[in-house]
């Protein structure tokens, strides 16, 4: 352990030399990660977070549970703001932005990200409403251009064919992977740049996980998705980029095939090895 | 035997008891009150009896019971009946207890007669003419008919005469006396060519009083010309105006499909019509629609404080120290006696807001009080604070059952907390929101002690809601079914014969608030169905 935290900020000073996915042209990165740090009121969840996440690419965080993958993923939309207690040191720039100004819309940020939760949950509303929420939210109250996206979003996320006659039953009658895309689809309405996924298969039969996996590789074309999964193996399915955290530190960022093939932290090895965690 | 006890079986039996136990408690409650009001309109025979001293007496069996005499033999038993006799103008009392021993005779006149009377009760009796000032129409058999087919002209003229008394006369007078009030502001304030024209204007309207009140005199003289002349079994001769009559029947002459008829006409009296006789006959229909009216007024003043209270506790408030004091006074406020907040709405609504409100905008009218009496509004926002902590506390149940994940999905679609509230949160919370208004209604619509001091009184002249501007009238006091039997059965001058009423009453009550709590559950399961299907 002595070593990891000697190589922490040494890590910090060099970024770009430490994290090969850095290396990619500065204007392709969408989101920037700063020496973040969050707080559980004294406990320190994330500890100097760096990343830089490239465009229309999916990157999957693995770890152990309680290491902050969650937590960090919740600081790209800052959900964390609504817990009580939690302090933020650091920032993220998405697209250059910094979503941490004290100026900054939170609820333009949040078009901007959608999410996609462990638990589907749909709101207790008709399939239809259920999709055309955000966007009515966003002040479009057009009938034909909220059928457009409904319809465009239920054939983004692959459902249309299932649910193009029943729009108007209740969102809650669909099965649990059905759900989880509409919670897709009803994400992709509102047109957002990065879709947060947190731990999107771990309720699902492995069809259903199927379904979606093949769905986050379509969506990769327009969107950015950052995935937490348990799953080591959904990780290198999908994933181009993966994030290896313990104890609210990254440990390595890096291509998928590098993490999965060639770990360069003992961590990693150990973690993808099956040794802890 | 402890194989049996260790096996748990007897304190399944245990629970099971207990719950047939207060089923059984609730059953011979409402059978009881059922078959005690029930039975009241039912018209029982008539039955003339001659006692061995030779006096003759005749009225509806009402009930009877042994004489306690131990010395007795079985066979030998005493008991003695009740009849009620009526013609309480006659006896001044309706029943005669009378023993068995000390009767002669018992028979069944066919052609025994019950007349139900706008005053003086009951009256028992055989008919014998009637008269048209001094023209005999017909007498005998003839004239039971000839009554017959007078009695619905009869009805349609006394519905007239309360229908100009209530509605054309109330509402002239209310016109005339808000001109009034105008005219002294306007002749304080010197203002002379106002002054003529409102004086003009009340002019025109006495003239139209006057008017309508002639049309009233002749009515009721045409209604009072002719007379039922009716011999009592004593031989006692009694001439009744004939709109006085209000019902009139054979029952030992009847069949069952007969007195049906009678029971439903009479059911329907006493929902429909305004009571008679210190309420101890007629309807209830006032004090139905002031216990509808007071709850829904009620309804739809706790629902929007107790759900934002609710909501800003549960979704704004910051959890401490402070919130949880709050709760704790809320839940108490529960238990507070209900007589504490009917001295709190006289004290703060009707003198704190009601006397401001009068002295603001009723100046005119003073020293009589407009809002600063009694009224179905001051109750009504009595029992709003009554039922207040019942909502916030169910409201709050509501909202933390909704799942923190729909809240989440919403605000992470840029929906703020404000909207994620309206679109999401309340709807989903509806159920459990739903249910406080259901124990709301429920509490407030057998609350009586509170309203005695707020507004309630045992004959409201006019109801809340009529056909005069501005048509609600919220400062009026109101009749209320739960006050109503406490009236009837203990205050009003003929206990007795108001018994089987209380019964009706109650049963009425019961039915009114099953029935406003089940519109209620209607609409919960309703939304429930819309809001929570399966999931998997």
């Amino acid at each position: 352990m002595d070593t990891d935290i000697q190589q922490q900020p040494q890590s910090n000073d060099n970024s770009e030399q430490g994290y090969p996915a850095a290396k990619k042209e500065r204007n392709d990165i969408l989101i920037e990660c700063v020496d973040l740090s969050l707080y559980y009121g004294d406990k320190r969840a994330l500890i100097d977070v760096n990343l830089d996440i490239p465009r229309h690419c999916i990157a999957a965080f693995i770890g152990p549970s309680g290491c902050g993958k969650s937590t960090l993923l919740r600081c790209m939309n800052r959900l964390n703001d609504l817990v009580e207690g939690v302090t933020i040191a650091g920032t993220i720039k998405i697209d250059g932005v910094d979503i941490y100004h004290p100026n900054y819309d939170v609820t333009s940020l949040r078009r901007n990200v959608g999410m996609v939760f462990q638990k589907s949950n749909p709101f207790p509303k008709s399939i239809y409403d259920n999709i055309a929420y955000g966007p009515r939210i966003g002040g479009i109250t057009k009938k034909s251009q909220l059928d457009e996206i409904v319809q465009r979003s239920l054939h983004r996320s692959a459902l249309w064919e299932e649910v193009k006659d029943r729009l108007d039953d209740s969102a809650l009658g669909l099965s649990g992977g059905q759900q989880q895309r509409l919670c897709i689809a009803r994400a992709i309405a509102v047109e957002p740049k990065v879709i947060l996924m947190d731990e999107p298969c771990s309720a699902l039969d492995p069809i259903s996980t199927e379904k979606i996996e093949d769905l986050m590789i379509l969506l990769k074309e327009n969107y950015t998705i950052l995935v937490v999964t348990h799953n080591m193996q959904q990780a290198a399915r999908v994933s181009d980029y993966t994030v290896f955290m313990l104890l609210g530190k990254v440990i390595e960022f890096d291509l998928t095939d590098n993490i999965f093939q060639n770990p360069s932290q003992k961590e990693t090895e150990a973690y993808i090895g099956g040794r802890f965690g | 035997m402890r194989d049996f006890w260790k096996s748990g079986d007897p304190y399944a039996w245990l629970t099971g008891a207990a719950l047939v136990f207060s089923l059984l408690m609730v059953g011979g409650l409402l059978l009881l009150i059922i078959t005690k009001g029930l039975g009241f309109f039912w018209p029982s025979r008539v039955v003339v009896i001659t006692l061995k001293d030779g006096s003759k007496y005749m009225g509806q069996e009402a009930g009877s019971e042994f004489i306690p005499t131990p010395e007795a033999r079985d066979s030998a038993k005493k008991y003695r009946i009740r009849l009620k006799i009526g013609n309480r103008d006659i006896y001044g009392l309706d029943f005669k207890w009378t023993n068995n021993d000390e009767i002669a005779t018992t028979t069944y006149p066919p052609d025994a007669l019950v007349i139900e009377r706008t005053e003086w009760g009951n009256m028992y009796g055989f008919i014998t003419a009637i008269k048209d000032g001094e023209k005999t129409l017909g007498v005998q058999d003839a004239s039971t008919d000839m009554l017959k087919t007078l009695l619905p002209e009869n009805k349609k003229l006394r519905k007239k005469i309360t229908a100009i008394e209530k509605d054309d006369l109330g509402g002239i007078s209310t016109q005339i006396e808000q001109l009034r009030l105008q005219l002294n502001t306007l002749e304080k304030e010197g203002k002379q060519s106002q002054t003529q024209r409102v004086k003009s204007d009340i002019e025109a309207l006495e003239k139209r009083y006057n008017d309508k009140e002639l049309t009233l005199v002749k009515l009721k003289q045409s209604l009072g010309a002719i007379h039922v002349v009716i011999r009592s079994v004593d031989g006692m001769v009694k001439e009744l105006p004939m709109g006085s009559v209000v019902r009139v029947y054979e029952p030992n002459n009847m069949g069952v499909p007969a007195k049906t008829g009678v029971y439903v006409s009479k059911f329907w009296e006493f929902i429909l019509e305004q009571p008679r006789e210190a309420n101890t006959e007629g309807g209830v229909f006032p004090a139905i629609f002031g216990t509808v009216f007071m709850v829904l007024v009620m309804s739809i003043v706790v629902m929007p404080f107790g759900v934002l209270a609710a909501v800003y506790l549960k979704e704004y408030a910051r959890q401490g120290l402070m919130v949880k004091i709050v709760r704790i006074c809320v839940n108490n406020l529960a238990g507070v006696p209900s007589m504490v907040f009917g001295v709190f709405g006289l004290g703060f609504f009707i003198y704190g807001i009601g006397g401001t409100i009068d002295v603001l905008f009723f100046k005119s009218s003073l020293p009589t009080p407009t809002f600063g009496t009694g009224g179905v509004l001051w109750a009504s926002l009595t029992l709003t604070l009554l039922t207040l902590p019942v909502v916030i506390v169910s409201t709050e149940e509501g909202l933390a059952a909704v799942p923190q994940d729909i809240k989440y999905g919403s605000l992470s679609l840029g929906a703020n907390r404000f909207e994620t509230l309206i679109h999401i949160i309340i709807p989903a919370a509806m159920p459990g929101i739903l249910t406080g208004l259901i124990l709301a209604i429920a509490r407030a619509a057998g609350e009586v002690a509170p309203l005695m001091l707020t507004g309630v009184v045992k004959l409201a002249p006019s109801l809340p809601i009529d056909t005069n501007f501005p048509f609600v009238h919220l400062e009026r006091k109101f009749m209320h079914l739960g006050f109503h039997i406490y009236d009837v059965g203990f205050q009003s001058p003929n206990v007795e014969a108001a018994k089987p009423m209380v019964y009706m009453t109650t049963f009425l009550l019961i039915v009114i608030v099953v029935f406003l709590n089940l519109t209620a559950i209607r609409i919960r399961n309703h939304l429930k169905k819309k809001y929570t299907s399966s999931v998997f």
